[in-house]
C-alpha cells in the first residue's frame, strides 16, 4: 500500500472526496446546531401534568421499571390535613385508624401521623409507592387534590420515549425542561 | 358543584370538618364522638349505592382540579407545613462524561481496527462499551434512538434537540465517514451484546441477506415518519436489548430480546443486519469512508479463510473472469431495472398516499378522534372508557379534535407518500446494483456491510505470517 502512495501530492479525486466529506459534515452540523439552538433549548425530562391525569392506574403497570418510577407526591400546601382523608381511607372504613383493612393504599405507602386535633399529616413512602393512583383518585374526588402523581426523576431512567406516555389515555405526559422537572399543584393554578 | 344535588353537598358538609366556624367551635368544646367519626354521619344518609353514584357524579365534574374544598388549617401546635420532596435527576455533568466516553470509544475503536488490527482489543472495547453504554447508562439515549429525536426536531420547531442527543447522532456518523463502521464494532451496546454471543454462525444465502436487509430501510422510514408526526418513537418501543440493560422490562421486550439473542447464536448480529435503522445510515455512508478495513495487509493469496471468519456475510468474493458474452436476457434485465428506478418510487408513492390515513391510526390523537366519533357504538373497553373520560374532562370540543386529527391524517398521507418514494428508490437501486457487474479483484470486506469486527485479521495467514516475522525477525 505504501508503495502506491509514494507521490505525496494529493490526487484530484482525493481532494474532491475530502471536500465533499467536509461540506457534508458542515451541512449536517449546521442543521443539528440550528435544532439544538432553539428557544426551548436544554435537556428535557418526562413529567405528568396533574391537571390532565385521570388516575387510570396505567402508571403502575406500564413503566419499564418495576416498581414504577411514577410516585404519589404530596403538595402539602394544598392539603386540608383531614381526619377523614378520602385518599387514605377505603370507602366506609371500620374506623378512622391505620388498620390495614381501612387503608386505600395497597402497599401502605401513605403514612398517617397525628399533628393536632383534628388534623393529621399524610406522607408518602416513595420506596413502597407503586404509583397506582388510588389515593390520588380518592383525594381528587372528595378532597383538595393535594395528592398527585409525579415521575420521580431520580428513579426514572429517562427513556427517550416514555412507555407510560405511550399508554396514557389522557396524554398527560410531556417533556419538561430539566431545570423544572416537576409540575406540583399550587393554590394559584386551579385548572 | 352542580346545583340541585343536595345529598352530595350535604355529604361534603359532613366530611368537611375544617370549616372555620366548626374549627372555632372545636377549639372551645371537646369534640363529641359524632365529630370524631364523621363517617358515621355519612353512613346514615348514604347507602353504598348512593356513594358510588355520588362518586361517579363527582368524578365527572371535579377530578384533577385543585379545588381547595378544605382550606389548609392554621396550626396552633407550632407544626410547620413540610415542603414537597422532589428528588433530582443525575447531574447534567454526566452528559459531558457520556459524550466524552462516546468520542473516546470511537477513537479507540478506529485505532484498534485500523492501526492495531487487534480482534482482542476490539473485543475488550466492546465489552467495556456494553458495560458502560448498556448496563450502566441503561442504553438510553443511544445513537439508534437519536434518529427519532432529530426527525422530531426537524418537523416540530417547538422542540429543541438536546445537545447530548445531537452528539450521539453526529459523532458515529463522523467516525464512519473517516474510519468505516467502527461504531458498530466496538461502541454500540446493541451491537456489542450480539457480537459477544456469536457462537456457530451460518452463512445466509446472499439473496436472503439482501432481501431481509431491505426491512431495515423500511424500519428507518417508518421510524422517521412516526417521530416526525410526534406519534411514537417505535425504535425505542421495540428496542430488543434495552430490557436486558435495565434488568427490567415488559414481557414483550424481554421476549423479543431473547429471541434475537438466541437467533444471534447462529446468525451473527441479526438485529444489526435486518432491523437496525442507524445501521442503514452507516451502510450508506461507509463506502465514502476515508480509511476502512482491509483484510490483508499484503497480497491476497485467495485462501478464503476470511470468508469463513466473517459471521456477518460481509466479505465480497473476487469476480470470476467473464466467460460468456452479455446475452439478450442480461440486457433486458438491465433496462427493466433502469426503468424501475423512476417507476417504482412513483408507484409506491401513490400507494403510500392512499395508505396514509390507515397508517395514521398509529397516532394517539387520530385514534382518540375515532373513539370520540364512535362513542356509544362498539365495545367500550377500559382503555376506551378512560380515553373518553379524559377527553371529556379536557373541555375541548369534538370538532377541534376532528380538525386536529384530519390535519394529522393529511400529514401522514404526505409522509407515507415520501416513505413510498424512499422504499421505491431503495428497492430499485438495489436491483440495479445487482444487475451491474462490479469488478472485485480480490477478497475484500464490503464497505457497506462490514462492521469492522476485526475477526478476519485473525484468520488471514498473510497477516499472521507478517506478525510472526515482526515478532522474531529472521536473521539476515
Amino acid at each position: 500500500m505504501a508503495a502506491d502512495n509514494v507521490d505525496k501530492n494529493i490526487s484530484r479525486r482525493d481532494m474532491l472526496a475530502n471536500a465533499v466529506r467536509g461540506a457534508g459534515l458542515l451541512a449536517l452540523g449546521g442543521v443539528l446546531g440550528a435544532m439544538v439552538n432553539r428557544p426551548a433549548r436544554g435537556e428535557t425530562f418526562w413529567q405528568i401534568d396533574p391537571f390532565k391525569c385521570i388516575q387510570c392506574g396505567k402508571c403502575a403497570t406500564n413503566c419499564v421499571l418495576n416498581p414504577s418510577a411514577v410516585k404519589c407526591t404530596h403538595a402539602y400546601s394544598l392539603c386540608g390535613y383531614c381526619d377523614l382523608c378520602t385518599g387514605f381511607f377505603q370507602a366506609q372504613p371500620n374506623g378512622l385508624n391505620t388498620g390495614a383493612e381501612n387503608q386505600l393504599c395497597p402497599t401502605a405507602a401513605l403514612k398517617r401521623r397525628y399533628v393536632e386535633d383534628p388534623y393529621y399529616e399524610y406522607t408518602i413512602d416513595a420506596d413502597l409507592c407503586i404509583g397506582c393512583a388510588k389515593c390520588v383518585k380518592g383525594c381528587s374526588t372528595f378532597g383538595n387534590g393535594s395528592l398527585q402523581l409525579q415521575i420521580d426523576q431520580e428513579r426514572c431512567v429517562h427513556c427517550n420515549w416514555c412507555s407510560i406516555a405511550a399508554a396514557c389515555p389522557s396524554q398527560a405526559f410531556s417533556r419538561v425542561p430539566a431545570g423544572q422537572p416537576y409540575i406540583i399543584k399550587t393554590k394559584t393554578r386551579t385548572g | 358543584m352542580p346545583i340541585g344535588n343536595p345529598p352530595s353537598q350535604f355529604a361534603l358538609g359532613t366530611t368537611r370538618r375544617l370549616a372555620p366556624s366548626q374549627r372555632d367551635a372545636a377549639s372551645i368544646a371537646p369534640p363529641t364522638p359524632m365529630d370524631r367519626n364523621p363517617w358515621a354521619n355519612v353512613r346514615c344518609y348514604l347507602s353504598n349505592r348512593w356513594l358510588s353514584a355520588l362518586l361517579c357524579l363527582l368524578s365527572l365534574t371535579t377530578t384533577a382540579l385543585a379545588e381547595e374544598r378544605f382550606p389548609p388549617p392554621d396550626f396552633r401546635s407550632g407544626y410547620t407545613i413540610p415542603s414537597t420532596q422532589l428528588p433530582l435527576a443525575r447531574a447534567a455533568l454526566w452528559q459531558y462524561i457520556d459524550v466524552a466516553a462516546l468520542a473516546i470509544a470511537l477513537g479507540l475503536a478506529a485505532w484498534l481496527v485500523l492501526k492495531k488490527r487487534s480482534r482482542r482489543g476490539v473485543f475488550i472495547l466492546l465489552i467495556a462499551s456494553l458495560i458502560y453504554f448498556g448496563f450502566y447508562r441503561k442504553g438510553c439515549v443511544c445513537a439508534i434512538g437519536s434518529i427519532q429525536n432529530v426527525s422530531y426536531a426537524l418537523f416540530n420547531p417547538g422542540y429543541a434537540l438536546p445537545w447530548a442527543v445531537a452528539a450521539f447522532f453526529l459523532l458515529p456518523l463522523v467516525a464512519t465517514l473517516f474510519f468505516g463502521r467502527v461504531f458498530c464494532s466496538g461502541v454500540c451496546p446493541l451491537g456489542a451484546i450480539q457480537d459477544a454471543v456469536v457462537w456457530k454462525p451460518i452463512q445466509l444465502p446472499s439473496w436472503l441477506d439482501a432481501g431481509l436487509g431491505l426491512l431495515a430501510y423500511a424500519y428507518l422510514g417508518l421510524a422517521v415518519l412516526f417521530a416526525a408526526t410526534g406519534s411514537d418513537f417505535v425504535i425505542c418501543q421495540y428496542d430488543p436489548f434495552v430490557a436486558f440493560f435495565r434488568l427490567s422490562g415488559t414481557a414483550q421486550m424481554l421476549f423479543l430480546g431473547t429471541v434475537l439473542l438466541v437467533a444471534g447464536l447462529f446468525v451473527g448480529r441479526i438485529y444489526c443486519r435486518i432491523f437496525c435503522p442507524y445501521g442503514v445510515l452507516l451502510r450508506l455512508i461507509a463506502p465514502f469512508a476515508k480509511w476502512r478495513v482491509t483484510i490483508t495487509p499484503d497480497k491476497c493469496i485467495d485462501c478464503r479463510l476470511c470468508e469463513q471468519a466473517c459471521p456477518f456475510g460481509a466479505i465480497r468474493q473476487p469476480t470470476p473472469p467473464r466467460v460468456a458474452p452479455l446475452c439478450r436476457r442480461d440486457r433486458i434485465r438491465f433496462v427493466l431495472c433502469v426503468v424501475l428506478v423512476p417507476a417504482l418510487p412513483l408507484l409506491l408513492a401513490f400507494l403510500g398516499y392512499r395508505a396514509g390515513p390507515s397508517v395514521a391510526q398509529v397516532d394517539p390523537i387520530v385514534t382518540l378522534a375515532r373513539i370520540v366519533h364512535s362513542a356509544g357504538h362498539g365495545p367500550v373497553t377500559r382503555t376506551v372508557h378512560d380515553q373518553l373520560e379524559a377527553f371529556r374532562q379536557s373541555g375541548r370540543t369534538p370538532e377541534e379534535l376532528y380538525q386536529q386529527a384530519a390535519a394529522l391524517q393529511q400529514r401522514f398521507a404526505t409522509g407515507t407518500a415520501w416513505l413510498g418514494v424512499w422504499m421505491g428508490l431503495v428497492i430499485a437501486l438495489k436491483l440495479l446494483t445487482h444487475t451491474v457487474r462490479r469488478r472485485t479483484p480480490q477478497y475484500i470486506a464490503d464497505a457497506g456491510t462490514c462492521v469492522s469486527c476485526a475477526r478476519c485479521y485473525k484468520l488471514c495467514p498473510v497477516e499472521q505470517q507478517q506478525r510472526q516475522l515482526e515478532a522474531n525477525p529472521a536473521p539476515v
